[in-house]
């Protein structure tokens, strides 16, 4: 590479307010995120115009901060990459004006960037990225196996038909009143707990790599429901792990399958659930045994985060494209292949 | 002396630049288009249309609310952000004094006021004082009614300004009988020009990264909480 690329990577597409600099798309310069989780926890989960108004107190202030940890001028930077969606439409208007104006003041290109194109990028920060490249994205608004060919070509092989994991995680945890988010407290428990429920698995079809959680959540309702009304007691950490254990079968069984259907160099897996210690745990076992490479990234570059947004914008930069001022907010964007 | 006024408050769209006390350029529409699609499309025209580059604005001033939570956070945004990266001093006006500015040299109350659904609006009463205009009462979300009757009570001329006024036009004839003056169309509508004049006479300064909307509402989800919080503390 002849000259250094900085990229500036806003997301605010659902409750952290974040900014980040990357350089040459594989080293964070910056990265500064603002959690909101304190003040959702009141209301046991995001609410979106909360959301929006915290990103508005926090903007400004996020951008600034990841320049001067950065030590870079506005002038400096070779482009603005934000999360274009999907995500919660009054959130991501936030980070994609403040990403229009400030792009417009300072006289630089403007990216719309795939949220989960983001989370799939953030292990480029870790390590080069080798195709074909199979990727397991879960988090509270998505379950999805996406193949990548190569460097901006997503196909998406499979994902969930009801809720997302981390959606059923937090209404578990709800049922079992466990506070939010529901993902590490159920985690915890599973870990400590030394018997588990036996819950079912959702297999679907036999070919399908599709996902669908609601019925396992339903189960879970079910069985404390039943045990309750016969005077039994709901030990909250077998019920955890009953879960846990449901939802990370399937998960692993799946990705598996699809990583030796498809041939891959490299297995990642991203997003808040990615990470969960049991997942984690279990899906690392499974490719060592197939001698496949598995990757994933660290807890701070699995949640939300800017950093990937820039790296995955920093691909898009390097491939040519670019965005205008009216970049709107997708709420709805479907991850499509930006080369081929 | 340069200024940029954006309102995207609510379904009207202005921008402007004013430069040294005269209008070089100003935009207003009313379509019910999306404004993070319009407006910094509009904010880059105008800037080519008065051939000035974004460094070259020596103050901003935006709409800072009530209206749509996201119409004004969309403003709010776009002008915190310009007025941070610019380094240049950044003046909320009240989206509704803005309104009200229409009504220069009206003798008598001016309300301005916006459809807040339901049967209830933004409004606030405003008078030019000594060529000043003066807020007798602070903007608020209220029933329509309930603004009607306070006013019916001042007993002085009304001038009701705002394009939303038409849907309440019966009402306020109802209420306010002779006292009533509906603003005629070219009025009807914020201007960043007009903005921007009532940002110069306020004369104050936001603190550019602390600077949110005045949306006159707390979110539903935080009122109900409040409730149950209250509820809770009264059972103990």
């Amino acid at each position: 590479m002849d000259k250094d690329i900085y990229i500036l990577g806003i997301e605010t597409s659902c409750d952290e307010t974040a900014a980040s600099v990357i350089k040459n798309g594989n080293e964070i310069i910056s990265n500064i995120v603002a959690s909101q989780i304190q003040s959702q926890q009141r209301f046991g989960g995001v609410v979106p115009e909360i959301a929006s108004r915290h990103h508005v107190e926090q903007i400004t202030l996020v951008i600034e901060e990841a320049l001067s940890e950065a030590g870079l001028e506005p002038m400096e930077l070779d482009a603005v990459a934000v999360t274009e969606g999907p995500g919660l439409v009054g959130a991501l208007l936030i980070g994609i004006n403040a990403a229009k104006a400030f792009a417009f003041a300072n006289g630089l290109p403007i990216i719309g960037v795939h949220h989960i194109a983001g989370h799939i990028y953030a292990n480029q920060l870790m390590q080069p990225m080798e195709f074909p490249l199979l990727a397991l994205i879960v988090s509270g608004g998505h379950t999805e196996l996406v193949l990548m060919e190569n460097h901006g070509s997503f196909k998406l092989i499979g994902e969930t038909r009801d809720d997302a994991a981390g959606e059923a995680y937090d209404k578990v945890a709800r049922v079992l009143g466990l506070p939010y988010p529901g993902g590490p407290a159920i985690d915890r428990l599973a870990h400590e707990s030394d018997d588990a429920v036996e819950f079912p698995r959702a297999w679907l079809e036999l070919d399908s790599y599709d996902f669908s959680f609601s019925g396992l959540k339903s189960a879970v309702i079910n069985y404390k429901h039943n045990l309750e009304q016969k005077g039994g007691e709901v030990i909250p950490a077998h019920v955890a792990a009953g879960f846990q254990q449901s939802v990370v079968e399937v998960l692993t069984t799946k990705t598996l399958k699809a990583a030796k259907e498809y041939n891959v160099k490299q297995v990642i897996a991203a997003g808040g659930v990615a990470a969960n210690k049991g997942l984690r745990a279990s899906l690392e076992a499974a490719f060592e045994n197939e001698g496949i490479p598995f990757y994933v990234p660290p807890i701070s570059l699995c949640t939300d985060n800017a950093a990937m947004i820039a790296a995955a914008g920093t691909a898009m930069f390097v491939d040519g494209q670019r965005g205008n001022m009216g970049m709107n907010g997708r709420p709805g964007m479907s991850l499509t292949s930006w080369s081929k | 002396m340069i200024w940029l006024g954006i309102d995207t408050a609510n379904t009207p769209l202005s921008v402007a630049i004013v430069k040294d006390g005269a209008i070089l350029a100003e935009v207003n529409s009313s379509m019910a288009v999306n404004h993070s699609l319009r407006a910094m499309p509009v904010i880059e025209e105008l800037f080519e249309t008065v051939q000035l580059k974004p460094n070259d604005i020596d103050a901003i001033a935006v709409s800072e609310g009530p209206g749509s939570y996201t119409g004004v956070r969309i403003g709010v945004t776009i002008a915190k952000t310009l007025a941070w990266t610019l380094k240049k001093p950044l003046v909320g006006v009240s989206s509704l004094k803005t309104l009200a500015a229409n009504a220069v040299f009206f003798n008598g109350l001016i309300c301005p006021l916006v459809d807040a659904r339901r049967n209830n609006v933004y409004a606030g009463v405003y008078e030019f004082i000594d060529g000043e205009l003066i807020a007798i009462h602070e903007d608020q979300h209220l029933g329509i009614e309930d603004l009607l009757d306070s006013l019916k009570g001042q007993k002085r001329s009304v001038l009701f300004v705002g394009k939303d006024v038409g849907m309440f036009e019966e009402q306020i004839m109802d209420i306010m009988k002779e006292n009533a003056v509906i603003a005629p169309f070219p009025m009807q509508l914020p201007r960043a020009s007009s903005l921007i004049f009532m940002a110069q006479q306020s004369g104050h300064e936001e603190n550019t990264h602390a600077f949110t909307p005045e949306y006159r509402r707390i979110a539903e989800a935080e009122a109900n909480w409040l409730l149950q919080q209250r509820k809770e503390k009264g059972s103990d």
